[in-house]
């Protein structure tokens, strides 16, 4: 029954994880608690792991509770359930939202929400940019490598699309990680 | 277990050596997916380069409505955005496509993890790589928000609502506090949707 249990789980999760993935961990953490899933100390060290990986955050996590407790089905299993709420809900809002995007009151809805979204935005890059600034050790206030790199980094950005194209999401990462590598050394 | 491994790798093959809609949707939602670190709002500066600059699947504003509704609906924002430009490009089956490409990555590289590896992130070398991953993230972010500045209508009252929600949780986060972005948004909707009924009243009122 462990396989009804991780779908059931994890369909919670997908279901009432509003506030994108920092949103989402107290309900997650409430979940793979109750179920004894994963250790508190687990689940810390997950969410780092899920934050160097690719992909949501909720989906790394559901695929590796699922795999730990049965599995490549529960993998399976549990992944499949995280993901379909919010499928099935898109899939009703996209084909319903031709026929009320015309309305007054739903554009002006829009009209307070695209620029309140587009500030959050701002705010959570400058704060994930700063805290990566702010020094690992603590006897310093600033982490001078990071600093360097988040410098380089936007010069390459804005030079790259005065002069030709701005460079690609892709190849900034790659980017990334390579002064990573050489900036903190072996 | 295995038959179902064999079906699934038989199924993804089948949709990538596919020329059409399905297989472009799968394979470009698989390169997303590979390179969408630390969720959210970092895979919005992706979408908006592929899918909308390279591809040209959906618009700049179609890209700002998702990302409106991603938020005010559950699940990860990325799931939200592959399943609705899926849909647009090629339906059901579309939105199928785009959404079991972009959990493919995750799912293989934290399946292996689970198996393999204990100690991923001591393995020294990976968290430097990531320390450098992470503040391009964060630059990403950043860069998503400014193309959405640049392509806002220059009032006061969007201005006006970005600068205070920008603000806001600027400061919640420098005072390592916590502010769902639901309550902003909701204030924001409720604020322009009051405006907007006031404006008519008068409006009515006029004539």
């Amino acid at each position: 029954m462990i396989y009804l249990e991780l779908f059931l789980g994890f369909l919670r999760v997908g279901c009432f994880a509003f506030g994108g993935a920092y949103g989402a961990i107290p309900l997650i953490r409430e979940v793979v608690l109750s179920y004894g899933w994963l250790e508190e100390e687990t689940l810390t060290y997950l969410i780092a792991v899920s934050e160097s990986t690719p992909g949501p955050i909720m989906v790394n996590l559901a695929t590796y509770v699922g795999s730990t407790q049965a599995g490549l089905g529960g993998a399976f299993l549990a992944t499949l359930a995280v993901v379909l709420p919010s499928f099935i809900l898109i899939l009703l809002i996209t084909s319903a939202m031709a026929a009320v995007a015309d309305n007054p009151c739903v554009k002006a809805v829009l009209a307070g929400l695209k620029p309140c979204i587009t500030g959050v935005i701002l705010a959570t890059g400058v704060c994930m940019v700063l805290n990566r600034c702010r020094a690992l050790e603590g006897r310093q206030p600033v982490d001078l490598r990071a600093a360097g790199i988040t410098a380089a980094l936007g010069l390459v950005l804005i030079i790259s699309a005065r002069v030709k194209k701005k460079l690609s999401p892709v190849k900034l990462i790659l980017l990334a990680a390579c002064m990573g590598l050489v900036v903190y050394g072996p | 277990m295995k038959a179902g491994a064999v079906t699934a790798v038989m199924a993804v093959t089948e949709v990538m050596s596919r020329p059409s809609d399905l297989g472009q949707l799968f394979k470009t939602f698989i390169k997303i997916g590979v390179f969408t670190f630390g969720g959210g709002y970092a895979m919005i500066s992706v979408i908006e380069n592929l899918c909308v600059e390279q591809k040209q699947w959906i618009t700049h504003e179609d890209m700002m409505n998702i990302t409106v509704i991603a938020e005010a609906t559950p699940g990860p924002i990325a799931i939200n955005c592959a399943t609705f430009t899926g849909y647009r490009q090629a339906g059901f089956k579309g939105a199928l496509a785009a959404t079991a490409g972009l959990v493919t990555p995750s799912f293989v590289i934290i399946f292996a993890i689970s198996m393999f590896l204990d100690h991923f992130l001591e393995i020294t070398w990976i968290a430097h790589a990531f320390w450098g991953i992470k503040i391009a993230v964060g630059i990403l972010i950043v860069d998503a928000a400014a193309v959405m500045i640049k392509k806002m209508k220059k009032k006061p009252l969007p201005l006006g609502i970005m600068t205070v929600s920008f603000v806001v949780i600027l400061a919640a986060d420098l005072l390592s506090r916590r502010i769902s972005s639901i309550v902003l948004m909701t204030a924001a909707a409720i604020f322009s949707l009051g405006l907007y009924l006031i404006k008519e009243q008068r409006k009515a009122g006029k004539i």
